[in-house]
Parts: structure tokens; C-alpha cells; sequence
């Protein structure tokens, strides 16, 4: 990619987000024994408790974690190279913020309507088309939807006062 | 003879119009799945299983199953055209099949491929339909402790089997246990892990997962690379198709052996990906035009392909007579057949003979559909990929977020799948693998149950697990993957080799 060559600084290393993540997931596994012990993970007159299973999961998560960590630091293979460049982190995060956005406006104003923003922002801000062909896309694609779900297939999705102002 | 006469009854359930018209429904949207980037196999058929509810369980399966064999002929499309592999099984394929596009031979490794997918496809689907009834028949004897030991063994061959870090791959698929047990205890009916948060009761829904592990993440990781598609044009007409054919026959060892490759893959859950990989490596190694891999070889595109096909169709096998998916795409299907009310297993066999049989019936027609499907709708499906990538990402998250609110019609699950999302560009990332933790969460339920019936029954001994013959070998096999690593690791060090893998 051309235009990448001059943002190609790393923002963080392999081996940092390698140790954050496994740390994230030994504290889930943490997580999973203290809920399964609060539920009792031994032998209950009818059989297992309910926090038998999940126990030696929990268990599981924790070793494997460390195992990654030890690998990542004193490993013959160690982790190398850098997470993510500032170009990339960019490009991802022009798609992942509009979609927060698009997901927190469906409850509000339906997803047809926010889907219908969603589409046109999109294609105005990244592939800036020209007016006429971000409305005609941003309009059509909603459309297909709404006759594809709500007439053909009769599945409801969420609408909200536009659907309500036209009588739907 | 029994599979033979089972087999013919299978075709007439196809005898209904309906069935023939949702296997071409489900094929064309399979390829065009395929071909879309964020959207694929296994998030396809998530995406697309809320709207099958209403249709009976047959005709929902054939079509499923169609959008299964069509995204798997549609990933060699993009990775011929675009050298960007639609899917993950297909990155083997663009090692051969770009460069054929770039020498003007397009034509020539698209038909390659699509004809090389079909043909391992076709050789799974015999192997199934002979095989199914045995192991079925067989499994039926099978108690608590026997299905739980053939879990272990699937989850274990994962860590013998996979690419990536054995670390990696247990915690990633001990997360998905986790997950999967969030929720109502199936069991005791307690609440479980879900920290007085009433929205977690139903627990975490796989296919939610699956749409936004694979459908997000994948989106996101796309975008990474720019918005830019270069494609090459594909000139496919009648004359190429047979020039090729014509060329293909000398190639049926490869074309055999990739089948294996993939069957074997297929049926322990290795998967299509590590099965492609597989088989190009060993055609490399074996075949005399071995060193021109890489430069635009033919058989660089065939061994690829049969292997990703023959893996991806012989996946069912286990679903059917085991209930438990070879992968992540086996896996919502496997779901699909749960919400049914259909139990997939052994009985499944003696209870359901018509959907069984139909099923595999279909998977015969379905593949000469898919195959004259492709041949003929080629150019279009690559305009499609011509679509600039701002416009076709939107609409694929859109498409997402439809399918995760349809499955159970709760907005907090769009939410929960932009964080799947990012989970699953993270993991992709740190190579993580998504399959254990996909099946983990399908599974979880299941194996969870198993254990527990085989701990009920032997009051808390671990013992029974090596109380006869077959389930201890069943459960020594399961260890001796789970240590596969450390084996390999200790032979390569006796004979003081560096890993013998391509390097991915």
C-alpha cells in the first residue's frame, strides 16, 4: 500500500499486546473460579455442583495464559514485530467508530434509518463519492432491506420514529 | 447396501421443486458470501438461520448447507482475481492461482479450481455416505462417558493439529467453555457467571459470536489494508473450461491425494485451512513440477482446492453421527439443527432417515449446481468485487448487525457483537485460533452434560474414562494430541531440524 509508507511508525509491540491480552484472559479465568467457587465446584448428594465444570476451566484459562506470557518473554520464538502502524490503526478505526455510532443510533432511530446515515456517511467520508450517488445507495440498500425483512420474510427489526411518522 | 437404498430416498425428498430452487437460492448467495470479504462461510449461515425458522427442517438444511458449498467455490474467486483470499481456506490458493491471473490464465486456474473443489467434494461425499451409517450404527452404543471422550478428542486434536501456538489455542478454546457456560446452569438451574446482570441469562449466543468474530473482525482487519481492491479481469468462456478439463486428468494424484488430505481433516476437526495448507505442501514436495509452485502452476491450484473442499463437506460427518462439528461452519449448522428441535447424533439416523438422507442427497446436486454456477456467473461475481470497498463495508456491517438482532430480537446483542468483533481482530492478530473457541462455545453445553452423567455414574472417579477398551483409547488418543507439541518439539530437537512448515 503507497500511501502507508510514510505512517509506518508502530504504535505498540507484538510482545506488549501478546502479555495485555493473556493477562485480560487469565483474569477472566479468575473470574470463572471465583464465580464457580461461590457456587461450590465439589460433589453435591445428586451429582456435581454447578461449578465443577466451569472450575477446571477457569483453571485452564490461567495456566494457558502464563503459558503464553512465558513463551511471549524467554521463548526460542519469541514474539516479534509490531502490533499495529499508525496508517492501519487508522483505517480500522475510521470503520470501528462509525459502527459504535451506527449500533448506539438503532435503538434510537431505528436501523433502518441509522443504517441509511451509516452507508451515506461512509461512502461520503472514506470514498468520497459525490452527493447523488451517497443518496441513491444509502436510500436503496435500506429499502431492499425493509421489504426483504419486513414484507417477505416477516421479521421485525427495530424501527423507530420515521417508520412511526409514515404509519408502519 | 443399506447406505446405496437410503441414498435413493434421499433424492426423492430433492424431488420437490421447492427443495431444487432454495439449493440454487443458497448457492448463489454462498458464492457471493464467499466472495464479499467480512462475510463467510460460518457468519453467512448465522447470519441467514433466522430466516429459515419458518421453512421445514429439510429444505432450511439444504439451502444452509448450498450457501456452505457455494462459499467455499466462491473464496477461489477472489483469491484467483485479487490475490486477497476470500476466505481462510482459499490463502493456499492464491499462492498459485494469482499468479496464473497475472500471466493472463485466469480463466484457466478459475476452472482449475472450481473443477479440483468439486471433484473433493465429491469424493467426501461417498466417503460420507458410506461411512455415516457405520459410525452412527456404531455410536449408538455409546454412554455419557464415550461422547465425552470423542469431545475431548476434538478439542484435543486442535491442539495437536493447529498451526498456532498451543497456548493460544487452549485458552482460546477454554474461553469459549467459559462463555458457553454463562447463563443458566442447564443442570441445577443456578445462575452462572452472570454477575446480577439479568441480560446475561440466556448466556452468550454462538452465533452472535460467529457474526462477530468472523463478520467484524474480519471487516476490521480488511480495513487495515486500505480501501484498495486491484483485480485482474477473468475471461471465462466454453473453450477455456475445456482446455482445461482437458489438462486436468494428468494431475489425479494430486487431485486424490489433496481428497484424503481433506477427508481426514475434515472428519478430526483440522479444518479446511490446515488441510489446504497440507496438501499444497505435500504436492510441492511430491510432484515432479514441484519446483514451479508458486510461479503459476496448475497444480499449485488444484491441491489447494480439493483438499479446502473435501475438509469443508466431510465436516458433516461428524456433525451427523456424533453431534459434533468439524468446523466453525458444521458448528451453526449443527446450532440450526439444535433450534429445529432436530438432535444431531446417532439417532438422528434412525429417527430422521428423510432429513438425513435428504441432506446428503442434496450435498451430491448441490455441488454439480454449485460447480455450473460458478462456471457461468464468474464475471459477474468479480464486478461485484469491483464495488469500492466504502460502500461494500457499510452495508456488510449492516448486514451483521441485521443477522445478530434477528436471532433472538435484542438490540444488546448488536452490542455484543462489536465487541466479538474486536475480540476477533485482536485474536486474528495475535493468532489466537477462532475455531476452538467457536466449537467450545457450541459444544460446551453438551460436553458439560456428558462429564457430568459420566462423573454421576461413576461417582466422582475419574477412572471410568479408561474402564473399557474403547473409551480409553479414545481418551489416550485425546492425550496423545493434546501432547502432540511437545513431541514434534522434542523430535525436531533429536534430529536437530528447524520446522519443516511453510511459513505462513
Amino acid at each position: 500500500m503507497q500511501d502507508q509508507e510514510n505512517t509506518k511508525d508502530g504504535l505498540v509491540s507484538n510482545r506488549s499486546v501478546d502479555i495485555v491480552v493473556a493477562l485480560i484472559l487469565a483474569g477472566i479465568g479468575v473470574l470463572v473460579i471465583v464465580d464457580s467457587l461461590r457456587l461450590g465446584a465439589g460433589w453435591a448428594e445428586d451429582g456435581p455442583q454447578s461449578g465443577y465444570f466451569p472450575f477446571y476451566i477457569g483453571l485452564a484459562i490461567i495456566l494457558a495464559s502464563f503459558g503464553t506470557i512465558a513463551v511471549t518473554l524467554f521463548g526460542r520464538n519469541r514474539t516479534r514485530g509490531i502490533f499495529v502502524e499508525r496508517g492501519q490503526l487508522l483505517h480500522v478505526l475510521k470503520v470501528l467508530i462509525p459502527t459504535v455510532i451506527f449500533v448506539a443510533l438503532v435503538g434510537f432511530i431505528g436501523i433502518y434509518v441509522a443504517s441509511a446515515f451509516f452507508i451515506g456517511g461512509s461512502m461520503r467520508w472514506l470514498g468520497k463519492f459525490r452527493w447523488r450517488i451517497v443518496v441513491a445507495v444509502s436510500v436503496a440498500v435500506p429499502f431492499a432491506l425493509f421489504l426483504l425483512f419486513e414484507i417477505w420474510f416477516l421479521v421485525p427489526l427495530p424501527k423507530g420514529p420515521l417508520e412511526d411518522f409514515l404509519g408502519y | 447396501m443399506d447406505a446405496l437404498s437410503s441414498l435413493i430416498d434421499g433424492f426423492g425428498v430433492l424431488g420437490d421443486p421447492m427443495n431444487i430452487m432454495y439449493m440454487f437460492i443458497g448457492i448463489t448467495l454462498g458464492v457471493l458470501i464467499g466472495v464479499l470479504p467480512g462475510l463467510g462461510g460460518a457468519n453467512g449461515v448465522a447470519i441467514l438461520l433466522p430466516l429459515t425458522f419458518s421453512m421445514s427442517p429439510t429444505s432450511a438444511i439444504i439451502m444452509l448447507s448450498c450457501i456452505y458449498w457455494g462459499a467455499l467455490f466462491g473464496g477461489a474467486i477472489t483469491s484467483i482475481l485479487f490475490n486477497i483470499p476470500g476466505e481462510p481456506w482459499s490463502v493456499a490458493t492464491t499462492f498459485d492461482g494469482y499468479p496464473m491471473a497475472q500471466q493472463g490464465r485466469a480463466g484457466e486456474a478459475l476452472t482449475g479450481a472450481f473443477t479440483s473443489s468439486f471433484f473433493g467434494a465429491l469424493i467426501a461425499v461417498v466417503i460420507l455416505t458410506f461411512l455415516a451409517p457405520l459410525v452412527a450404527d456404531f455410536a449408538l452404543e455409546f454412554g455419557p462417558a464415550e461422547l465425552f471422550a470423542v469431545q475431548l478428542l476434538t478439542f484435543c486434536s486442535f491442539v495437536g493439529m493447529g498451526k498456532e501456538p498451543p497456548f493460544k489455542i487452549i485458552a482460546s478454546m477454554m474461553f469459549g467453555f467459559a462463555l458457553a457456560a454463562v447463563g443458566q446452569d442447564p443442570t441445577t438451574g443456578q445462575l452462572r457467571m452472570t454477575f446480577g446482570w439479568y441480560e446475561l441469562l440466556r448466556g452468550f449466543d454462538f452465533l452472535i459470536a460467529v457474526i462477530g468474530l468472523f463478520g467484524i473482525g474480519e471487516i476490521l482487519l480488511t480495513m487495515e489494508e486500505g480501501l484498495a481492491f486491484k483485480g485482474k479481469t477473468a475471461k471465462i468462456n466454453p473453450r477455456i473450461v475445456l482446455q482445461t478439463w482437458a489438462k486436468l486428468p494428468k494431475y489425479w494424484v494430486t487431485a486424490l491425494r489433496g481428497s484424503i488430505v481433506g477427508c481426514w481433516m475434515g472428519i478430526t476437526p483440522g479444518g479446511a485451512t490446515p488441510a489446504s495448507f497440507m496438501s499444497y505442501g505435500l504436492a510441492k514436495r511430491m510432484s515432479k513440477r514441484g519446483p514451479n509452485f508458486g510461479k503459476g502452476e496448475l497444480e499449485g491450484v488444484v491441491a489447494p482446492e480439493t483438499a479446502a473442499h473435501a475438509a469443508g463437506t466431510s465436516a458433516l460427518l461428524p456433525m451427523l453421527t456424533l453431534g459434533i462439528p468439524g468446523s466453525p461452519t458444521a458448528a451453526v449448522l449443527l446450532g440450526g439443527l439444535l433450534i429445529w428441535g432436530l438432535q444431531p447424533g446417532p439417532l438422528l439416523f434412525i429417527e430422521q432417515p428423510e432429513f438425513v438422507w435428504g441432506l446428503i442427497a442434496s450435498m451430491y446436486i448441490g455441488n454439480v449446481a454449485g460447480l455450473i454456477v460458478v462456471l457461468t456467473t464468474v464475471p459477474l461475481f468479480a464486478a461485484i468485487l469491483r464495488i469500492p470497498f466504502s460502500i461494500i463495508a457499510p452495508v456488510i456491517v449492516v448486514i451483521c448487525a441485521v443477522g445478530a438482532y434477528t436471532v433472538n430480537n435484542a438490540l444488546l446483542d448488536m452490542s455484543f457483537m462489536l465487541v466479538f468483533g474486536v475480540i476477533g481482530y485482536v485474536f486474528k492478530k495475535m493468532n489466537y485460533p477462532l475455531a476452538p473457541l467457536v466449537l467450545a462455545l457450541v459444544l460446551g453445553d453438551m460436553a458439560e452434560s456428558n462429564f457430568r452423567n459420566a462423573m454421576i455414574l461413576s461417582d466422582g472417579s475419574l477412572s471410568i474414562f479408561w474402564s473399557n477398551g474403547l473409551v480409553g483409547s479414545i481418551c489416550g488418543l485425546a492425550l496423545v494430541m493434546l501432547l502432540w507439541p511437545v513431541f514434534s518439539a522434542g523430535l525436531r530437537r533429536l534430529r536437530g531440524t528447524t520446522s519443516q512448515l511453510p511459513a505462513q
